[in-house]
């Protein structure tokens, strides 16, 4: 088991490695770059000024020697103007050029400063992720348990009309992505001209015409019912549906297995069987299917921040690649990277621990 | 001019019924749902002689009401569309009007139904879909789409006004309001509205579908060759071929899809060409896995495979030159006297963006359905003939996959359809002023709390498809199940 974690972590190294190497090589492309001059500087500079401003930034090197600066390997670039000024990778605004340290990569602990916020992207990262984890932790506390009430519910009983309706939800919800589900709870939940907002405003039910916040912008500062509502649902109901789906495939294929039959011909009752015999096996796949979801969830979280314009990881992952932020891109890319290998790797961890069946050879 | 009413004069008389019923149906749902637990289940009684008696009780009541129900609810929205057809505009409202721009889909769906139920013996795995509720439902949708897309794209039937031209004082107008004035030959209306920018929702929406329904199969199509060329080695020899292929298709999985449409999908990188080189490489696959299809056949017949494999490849090989080469961009080849066709650049890198999204995942699913068959005995059957791996991959094992693959086949249009809305929802790639739904999408939210209408109807129209595609493969999947 020592040795199957070790590898993959090598493995996850390696990738992270690859990607991140791919991400870098992409964003520093010429056109990007210029991209990134102009944005930086002013967007009517000639080809010479965007190439010294380039070159004095240590944009012009070669890619791989780029690279392994941003790693931490190689002493980070740096130039000195005519003027006395200090340019370079470790630069930072505040600090004295004889405080920069030579080097500032991963390796040291510098995730790099980002050219759009004017900030370190770790301190900026951080409090996105921050803003994420709080959508995550509630879109796992609606999800989780709805998905799993559901899919057992309709597997325990194979064919029934339950299954059948439960079914044609769940599938109803795999078929709804972030971007429609938002559209139509915006428009219909969270209107003060449509929708049942000013139909419950008349019936006096609720103070506010509309039902809920059709932005979290105010989540920022306090989590309420009405600006988190919308956005919780809407990832968790894309989400839902799929995990009830596996649930349900996991369930009905306990029910049909031998054991079951014999605690039915015991004359055990049927609610026994569920809860007691039943429930604990059915639930070991959508275990490995729920740790699975987490990268499909990250991308529902770029729609949905987005879509309800709520800072958080997504938001800034969107913002950083339109204005190519390139080392908060990095950051961002490593951070998702990160997420995918460490949940599929508690899966496969958590599928050997909870069903002794299966050994790793 | 009046503004068109939802359901016009007609609804007079049925809006009321259709409310009942419709009211009436929730509660039969909520009954059956609540009864399943509540009351006793419905025993169905054998009889000696062979027939069953179905059982009586609560339950079986109520299962009873919901079946005529639901067919009254469809009846009555078959009503209106039919009266929609067959009046003229304005009396059955904004539905009926809608119905009647719909009528040749509707006149196609009819014809495809019939034909195909009265043969759906005779017609294998397509045919059983005719068995399942769930299947027909799905396929409908789907072939609702497909229809509107054909007869909007190539004969110009549906829409009523041209997708980009804006017409003054209509901007965020409501659902059926009539144009200011209308010139010769000109449609009142706009049936489901105006945009932002004026110009009419229910025909930006059918133009939409044409762009959807053109890329989604076409792209899953590529997709399955990739990664069926690359998947069936990899699972058939395993070993270090495995190992790298893997790891290439594991480190595109990792990606968040959403960073790789912001890396490949902006103008900077369309300047590099990097979409144009992936193209090259991406559509050589149809071609090996053609070329290898027919050689691993007819290897044993040269005088029938030296003609036909060159003959096919050649074809092949002009489309694909066609293709990738297109003047202005990177690669260049062919010159314009022999050039087919040339894709238009933003739909290219959207193409290939949503082929490279795709490809590993069906690499998994071809890799581990092949280490699945090849421990059959037919494999080892064929193998002791002597036959070559090629021949065993693509004709032993490949066929007896195409299940499970074509289940998946569909469920992927459905997931290539909300990517490429995913792709218009952030802006990228396509035009800013496409009608495809996912940019109707992103235009549209902006007013959403005040103007919903230039949203909701894309988003219900990708919302249909989706579902369709989704409730098509459960069917495929029942049905292929039970043989």
């Amino acid at each position: 088991m020592g040795l199957f974690i070790l590898r993959r972590f090598g493995m996850m190294l390696v990738t992270a490695l690859c990607l991140t190497y791919i991400v870098f090589f992409m964003t520093n492309l010429y056109p990007n770059l210029e991209k990134l001059a102009k944005t930086q500087g002013n967007f009517r500079m000639s080809e010479e000024a965007v190439d010294s401003f380039l070159g004095d930034r240590g944009y012009l090197q070669p890619t791989p020697i780029k690279y392994l600066q941003w790693l931490g390997v190689l002493p980070g670039f740096s130039k000195e103007l005519e003027d006395g000024r200090l340019l370079g990778k470790c630069v930072r605004p505040g600090v004295a050029p004889e405080d920069t340290p030579r080097y500032c990569g991963i390796l040291q602990g510098d995730w790099g400063f980002s050219t759009v916020s004017k900030a370190p992207v770790a301190d900026v990262l951080g409090s996105r992720l921050a803003n994420t984890g709080k959508l995550m932790f509630w879109v796992m506390v609606v999800m989780v348990p709805s998905a799993l009430v559901i899919g057992v519910l309709a597997g325990m009983k194979e064919g029934s009309r339950t299954d059948r309706s439960l079914s044609t939800v769940s599938i109803l919800s795999t078929a709804t992505p972030e971007y429609v589900s938002g559209v139509i709870f915006i428009a219909l939940l969270a209107s003060t001209r449509n929708g049942l907002g000013p139909w419950l405003h008349e019936l006096g039910l609720i103070e506010g015409k509309a039902l809920f916040k059709g932005t979290a912008k105010s989540a920022m500062d306090g989590i309420t019912f009405k600006n988190f509502t919308l956005p919780v649902v809407t990832i968790a109901l894309y989400g839902m549906g799929y995990i009830a789906r596996m649930t349900r495939a996991s369930m009905a294929e306990v029910m049909t297995a031998q054991y079951i039959r014999t605690a039915r011909l015991k004359g055990v009752s049927f609610r026994n069987i569920v809860m007691k015999h039943a429930l604990r096996n059915a639930l070991i796949a959508p275990f490995t299917v729920i740790m699975l979801q987490f990268p499909w969830l990250l991308n529902g979280v770029v729609i949905v921040e987005t879509l309800f314009s709520y800072t958080g990881f997504g938001w800034q992952l969107v913002n950083a690649a339109g204005n190519n932020d390139i080392e908060m891109l990095l950051a961002v890319s490593v951070v998702s990277v990160f997420v995918v290998l460490v949940t599929q790797l508690i899966s496969d961890i958590g599928y050997v621990y909870l069903n002794p069946r299966i050994r790793i050879s | 001019m009046e503004p068109l009413t939802w359901t016009g004069s007609f609804g007079n008389v049925l809006d009321p019924i259709f409310q009942i019923v419709a009211g009436l149906f929730l509660v039969a749902v909520l009954a059956q749902f609540v009864g399943a637990y509540v009351f006793a289940p419905i025993n169905d009684h054998y009889n000696p002689d062979g027939t069953i008696t179905r059982g009586k009780g609560a339950n079986a009541s109520i299962a009873t009401a919901l079946r005529y129900l639901l067919l009254a609810l469809c009846a009555i929205v078959a009503v209106y569309i039919v009266a929609g057809v067959f009046s003229p505009v304005g009396t059955v409202g904004i539905l009926g009007a809608v119905a009647k721009q719909f009528s040749p889909v509707w006149i196609a769906l009819l014809a495809t139904f019939l034909l195909s139920i009265s043969y759906k013996r005779r017609l294998g795995l397509y045919g059983k879909l005719f068995d399942s509720t769930v299947g027909m439902i799905g396929f409908a949708l789907v072939m609702f789409w497909v229809f509107t897309a054909i007869f909007v794209g190539i004969f110009d039937m549906i829409a009523v006004h041209d997708p980009l031209s804006q017409v003054s004082r209509m901007k965020n107008k409501l659902p059926g309001t009539p144009l200011p004035s209308i010139e010769d030959g000109q449609y009142a209306f706009y049936l489901l509205g105006g945009d932002n920018l004026a110009r009419d929702v229910f025909s930006r929406m059918v133009h939409g579908s044409v762009i959807v329904i053109v890329i989604a199969p076409f792209a899953t199509l590529f997709a399955f060759m990739v990664g069926i060329t690359l998947g069936l080695p990899a699972g058939y020899f395993g070993g270090k071929l495995d190992t790298f292929l893997s790891f290439l298709a594991n480190l595109v999985l990792a990606f968040p899809v959403i960073l790789l449409f912001y890396l490949l999908v902006t103008p900077e990188i369309v300047a590099t060409g990097i979409p144009n080189y992936m193209a090259t490489v991406l559509f050589v696959f149809p071609i090996i896995f053609v070329g290898i299809l027919l050689n691993s056949r007819f290897y044993t017949r040269p005088k029938l495979r030296n003609p036909l494999l060159s003959g096919v490849l050649l074809v092949m090989i002009w489309i694909y030159l066609s293709a990738i080469s297109a003047p202005g961009t990177k690669i260049n080849l062919l010159p314009g006297a022999i050039d087919l066709f040339n894709i238009n650049s933003g739909i290219l890198v959207v193409f290939v963006s949503v082929v490279f999204v795709n490809a590993p995942t069906v690499f998994r699913i071809v890799r581990g359905l092949v280490l699945d068959i090849q421990t059959r005995d037919y494999v080892a059957a064929a193998q002791t003939r002597g036959e070559g791996p090629w021949y065993i991959m693509l004709w032993e094992i490949l066929p007896n996959a195409r299940g499970p693959l074509i289940v998946d086949f569909c469920l992927r249009i459905g997931y290539t359809t909300i990517l490429l809305g995913t792709l218009g929802f952030f802006g990228l790639g396509l035009p800013p002023e496409s009608p495809d739904w996912g940019t109707t999408i992103n235009d549209g939210r902006k007013l959403l709390a005040i103007y919903p209408h230039p949203a909701i109807v894309p988003a219900m129209s990708l919302l249909s498809l989706v579902l369709g595609l989704n409730l098509l493969a459960d069917g495929l999947r029942e049905e292929s199940l039970r043989d």
